[in-house]
């Protein structure tokens, strides 16, 4: 072991120091987070109408697709969705004629987690959706609003209060998810980390360093997404 | 669709399966046991003993599985031969193997999100039974054993289920730390024969029926106790 005068040079930002590649990492991170957020966010608003509105056959495709996100393990279903989208994508693309692309690997990152989130979204949506009292939306019926200005002006303000807990619960589980894309080979955190790690055989040093980012990441987001659920409460009756 | 490799491949997904389940059950059982420690800590222990669990959990909960599990593969295995006279004796066999350190961040990981529920469940139990319990001049540590605990845990059982289902799914990355789980032998199998999704499909199969098991299971367990709704 060498003395923590070497240690800290490690942790350097600049080039002998691995810092630098740490902290691009942990912005690979919060990007990739960031995006596949808000895929889910617009796969779950469409899929909790749909869960609601939709007819038969929509429920069901629905139904199929929350069902069996949930139920797979994630690192399976990243894996397998991973693959299987790049490789049916250029199958499409030979098919139409069109020569074969290399799938940006942060694109690859953000739609396959997105997929992953838009189904626990469709969930916490449908909820909050439901909890909405049916009163405000009839009112608005009888203004003579149309679905779509309804669902502008009433529902989306009066179901984000409702969804907040639960979208904040999943931002949590998408940052820490989005360290399993390191198993398929995109820099993120966690395997700039391994390759940190792996350089200097520093081991221990580089995942308690990582692991620490991970948590301020957390901590942060607690901090911010207290603040906008008590921005979005405001004026509503405060229980207990 | 090619399925004949699970012929000659079953008795390597038997044993894959059989390492997932038990990575399973060693996190959950010890997990939970570690729980009631954590969550008896936050509710009735003292100040300094609050802070750490609460500071335990919210570590663990922070940050991702897979960096807990590489910090104590990589980072702690790699300190371990460190410590003199290890290396000889008789644990070093165990404390080699991907698996040891798989079940133990498994199970710290799964203590801390855990203790959570029951933090919750022990505080929703009922005041006036613990009351009860007490005006039969019960000692606490009688009290706990026989109604604050037996109580929560019941309250906590649905949120438990899924948190068991949870563990389920997190028991893949145990391939990364190069345990033969189920997930590895479908790896194994797409290396030996090309063939990417069948095996995923075939993994996939045996983690949705387990996960029914174990909602099945949970609901017999909650049966067993009548509750008027």
């Amino acid at each position: 072991m060498s003395s923590s005068q070497s240690l800290l040079e490690l942790l350097s930002p600049y080039p002998p120091g691995w810092g630098g590649v740490l902290l691009a990492g942990a912005l690979s991170t919060v990007l990739i987070s960031l995006g596949a957020y808000l895929v889910g966010i617009a796969i779950g608003l469409v899929g909790a109408i749909g869960k609601l509105k939709g007819n038969r056959p929509v429920r069901f495709v629905l139904d199929l697709y929350t069902t069996a996100v949930r139920a797979i393990p994630e690192l399976i279903l990243i894996i397998g969705l991973y693959y299987a989208g790049t490789d049916g994508l250029n199958r499409i693309l030979s098919a139409l004629g069109l020569p074969a692309v290399e799938i940006n690997g942060f694109v690859a990152a953000v739609a396959v987690l997105g997929i992953v989130q838009g189904a626990y979204m469709t969930e916490v949506f449908r909820g909050a959706i439901l909890a909405i009292p049916v009163g405000q939306i009839e009112a608005a019926a009888a203004f003579g609003m149309r679905p779509r200005l309804r669902f502008r002006r009433i529902v989306l303000p009066a179901l984000l209060p409702n969804a907040l807990p639960g979208l904040a619960n999943l931002w949590m589980s998408v940052t820490k998810d989005s360290a399993l894309i390191a198993v398929v080979g995109y820099q993120e955190l966690a395997l700039a980390t391994r390759i940190a790690a792996g350089n200097t055989k520093h081991y221990f040093l580089f995942f308690l360093a990582s692991a620490a980012l991970y948590l301020a990441i957390t901590l942060i987001s607690n901090v911010v997404f207290a603040a906008l659920e008590s921005r979005f409460r405001r004026g509503q009756p405060t229980t207990a | 669709m090619d399925f004949s490799w699970i012929f000659s491949y079953w008795p390597l997904l038997a044993a894959g399966a059989v390492q997932t389940v038990l990575l399973l059950v060693i996190s959950v059982v010890f997990g939970f046991i570690l729980a009631i420690g954590l969550a008896l800590a936050q509710v009735i222990g003292p100040r300094w003993l609050k802070l750490f669990a609460r500071g335990y959990c919210t570590c663990l909960r922070g940050t991702p599985l897979l960096i807990q599990l590489w910090l104590l593969y990589y980072g702690v295995g790699s300190l371990l031969p460190m410590i003199p006279g290890l290396r000889a004796s008789f644990l070093w066999p165990i404390l080699r193997e991907g698996f040891f350190f798989a079940a133990v961040s498994f199970t710290l990981n799964y203590a801390a999100y855990e203790a959570e529920v029951l933090r919750g469940a022990l505080l929703a139990v009922p005041k006036g039974e613990l009351e009860a319990g007490r005006s039969f001049g019960m000692s606490s540590s009688t009290l706990l054993r026989r109604i604050w605990l037996p109580r929560a845990v019941r309250i906590a059982l649905p949120t438990i289920a899924g948190e068991v289902v949870l563990q389920l799914k997190a028991t893949p990355l145990a391939f990364t730390v190069t345990v033969m789980d189920l997930y590895a032998v479908a790896y194994k199998v797409r290396q030996d024969t090309l063939l990417v999704y069948e095996p995923l499909m075939v993994v996939t199969v045996f983690y949705v029926c387990l996960t029914l098991i174990i909602t099945r299971a949970f609901k017999v367990v909650e049966a067993q106790v009548p509750v008027r709704r």
